[in-house]
């Protein structure tokens, strides 16, 4: 069976299936185990209603049950056996790990780009949001930039492979470097300084994030508390950064959590751009240099990573049960 | 806020500034992109993208044929024009050109300038002049004509040829269909089994409801590296493999909480009204969802379907890991990662072509959805 028409063929069975299953067991319930009729109509409404919302949840706790809790239990199993999967060697591969050095440097640049991306995303995203508030083409402006939201990583990477080609007549920097007469460098050779050229590339996609969200968050700002400070003698610089900044704080963290996330899961742009060579490896990448090679490994590298998301995983969940009470 | 005091028009200005010079930084590169993707293999090579609606000056070799010599007072000459060369009439089709310097050398195409004497290694001297004209002067019979080296400034030039090679020869009309393939069942099917949740979170009271809505805003950030492993173990136990079927549930798990979250943030916000006057009237749950909620979740379940479509598109990780490597089940990102950077590292034009094939829908689709992705993004963020 060609791929397409197995996909045709998985959308009616997932959708009729979806539905299927919700109606017929709502069915089922109402009609055959708690029929609202008879004796005991009252008891058996009020049951069939305790029972429903399990009905309706089964499904997603299922999948998600099995596609993300279970691996993560999964994988920190999986981290305490050797390469073959038999022998349990205890926290053995998290101490070959700590001596490899490659690994050392994985962590690093990844603290590098958990301090960097985020910050300078959104930064820049606030920076856009405020300048083009009161542009008259302030919306087309906010689109281009939004733009490369839209673009895959390995697409971004390409893009900026292009722009940091060492040959002059390809790469626009060293174009540039040549025009003054210097001589031509690749900027992901460049050691050290090679993590902040992929790092922008990152920062280039997510700056239109951070802008859109920043963007109504200002717009969201009491009109009044602005024209009181403007009133009382403040200038632009002090209405930005002290009436404006303090109000939307709430939603720069959120930004900046969001981006943080996500600087932990991208393995794109290292394997695209560099494979990791050069020293630029982070976590995402160096994991996959074990992916089918060696399990025992990559669930290791992987754990780490959720290690370090666990921080931002509890705040978030504690920022959401806030804001349901 | 138009109206705020103590802006100058000096501010006014820098402000522009500042944002064109933003927007350019933002656009240049995507621009390059899909300049280069246009262009000739030879003219990517020689000038910059920023170049290209300009002449380049490019390498050509001419072969000057002996069988034109004649004698003139114990000279032998041999006369005609490089432009003449049957190789090159795909350079210059009407036989015209300008040469700004030529070589008789290989490694020194642009020795001499047009007009120039030069010395022949065999003996003779030969001149090229700007339109191409050359004439060779040997003391001793020419029994091979010497090859030429030129340089011709050669208008800019627009071709589909790299689109055509992408398409048609290198594979990716295959990876494209594929990605295609991927992305379709991944973003309908969580769409449904989400609605339902969410809507169970949203306006259905049980115990546990807060304690379920926290587990999702936890699963939001468990890192895909986790599930690589252990799924791709269970997938194989249980007969999927990697396969298009796997990559479908696999994108469906990973996608659930993003959806659930969403729909749910979106239906709490519904008027209750609505809801407990269609329960008044004997609605049952399941005719208020697929009555109400659905139409008028419309804008939320949009956000979420361009958000999964973009991911599912432009996933690399999931398709790397859930799909067979071979090319007839490779997609794009996977594709131009594995395979055309290694396979055309140096080749500009193909790798430009292959990367705006593969970014043209997600472009199309944000340009066109712009206002509901906006909308997904407010909604998605904890406030």
């Amino acid at each position: 069976m060609s791929p397409i028409l197995q996909g045709i063929v998985t959308i009616i069975i997932g959708v009729g299936g979806c539905v299927g299953y919700f109606y017929a067991s709502n069915l089922i319930l109402d009609k055959v185990i708690f029929p609202a009729r008879g004796a005991h109509i009252g008891r058996n409404i009020n049951r069939a209603n305790k029972v429903r919302p399990w009905l309706f949840l089964f499904p997603a706790i299922f999948a998600l049950s099995l596609y993300l809790v279970y691996p993560v239990i999964g994988s920190f199993y999986r981290s305490l056996f050797d390469r073959s999967g038999m022998g349990f060697i205890g926290l053995g591969n998290y101490f070959d790990l700590m001596r490899e050095g490659t690994f050392r440097t994985a962590v690093f640049n990844n603290l590098l780009w958990v301090l960097f991306v985020p910050a300078l995303a959104t930064f820049l995203g606030l920076l856009v949001a405020q300048l083009t508030d009161r542009l008259s083409w302030g919306n087309i402006a906010k689109s281009l930039i939004f733009m490369p939201m839209a673009i895959s990583f390995v697409g971004a990477s390409l893009i900026w492979k292009f722009v940091y080609s060492a040959n002059p007549d390809i790469g626009i920097l060293n174009s540039m470097r040549d025009f003054f007469g210097m001589a031509p460098v690749d900027p992901v050779q460049i050691p050290f300084w090679n993590n902040f050229f992929l790092m922008f590339i990152l920062v280039w996609i997510q700056t239109g994030f951070a802008m859109v969200i920043l963007s109504a968050a200002l717009r969201g700002i009491p009109e009044e508390t602005i024209e009181a400070a403007i009133i009382d003698g403040a200038n632009p610089f002090q209405v930005f950064f002290s009436i404006k900044v303090p109000q939307i704080m709430g939603t720069i963290v959120v930004v900046w959590t969001t981006i943080t996330i996500l600087v932990l899961k991208v393995f794109d742009i290292v394997y695209t751009m560099t494979g990791g060579n050069f020293g630029t490896h982070i976590l995402p990448s160096y994991m996959m240099t074990y992916m089918f090679r060696d399990d025992g490994r990559a669930t290791a590298v992987a754990f780490v990573i959720m290690i370090l998301v666990l921080p931002v995983m509890v705040w978030n969940i504690r920022q959401a049960r806030k804001e349901m009470r | 806020m138009d109206n705020i005091a103590g802006q100058n028009q000096g501010g006014r200005l820098a402000v522009n500034i500042t944002v064109v010079i933003l927007v350019l930084l933002w656009l240049l590169p995507t621009i390059g992109l899909f300049v280069s993707s246009f262009r000739d293999r030879d003219q990517i090579s020689n000038s910059g993208w920023w170049q290209a609606p300009f002449a380049v000056d490019l390498n050509f070799r001419a072969r000057v044929a002996a069988d034109g010599m004649r004698e003139e007072g114990g000279v032998f000459i041999l006369e005609g024009n490089v432009f003449d060369d049957p190789a090159l009439v795909q350079n210059f089709p009407d036989g015209e050109g300008v040469v700004a310097a030529y070589g008789t050398r290989a490694v020194a195409p642009d020795e001499f300038t047009a007009g120039e004497v030069s010395e022949l290694r065999g003996g003779g001297t030969i001149t090229v002049e700007r339109d191409g004209r050359y004439r060779v002067e040997s003391p001793e019979e020419i029994s091979r004509g010497p090859t030429l080296y030129f340089e011709a400034r050669t208008p800019p030039k627009f071709t589909l040829a790299n689109y055509r090679t992408v398409l048609f020869a290198d594979g990716m009309d295959r990876a494209f269909i594929n990605t295609l393939t991927v992305t379709i069942p991944a973003t309908i099917i969580p769409i449904l089994i989400a609605a339902f949740a969410a809507y169970a979170l949203a306006w259905m009271d049980f115990p546990g409801r807060g304690l379920l809505i926290a587990a999702v805003v936890g699963l939001l950030v468990v890192p895909l590296q986790l599930a690589l492993v252990p799924l791709l173990k269970l997938h194989t136990d249980v007969g999927i493999g990697q396969s298009f079927f796997g990559i479908w549930l696999a994108h469906t798990g990973f996608g659930l909480p993003l959806a659930v979250y969403l729909l749910r943030n979106y239906m709490v916000g519904l008027p209750r009204d609505i809801i407990e006057s269609a329960k008044v009237d004997g609605a049952t749950d399941f005719q208020i969802f697929v009555r109400i909620i659905l139409p008028l979740s419309f804008p939320a379940l949009a956000s979420f379907a361009i958000f999964q479509f973009l991911w599912t598109w432009n996933d690399l990780l999931v398709a790397k890991v859930f799909l067979p490597s071979g090319a007839e089940s490779q997609v794009m990102t996977v594709k131009i990662a594995d395979d055309l950077l290694g396979s055309r590292g140096g080749d500009w034009g193909i790798l430009a072509t292959a990367a705006f094939v593969s970014i043209a829908v997600p472009l199309l689709v944000f340009f066109t959805m712009q206002r509901y992705l906006v909308r997904g993004l407010l909604a998605g963020s904890v406030k």
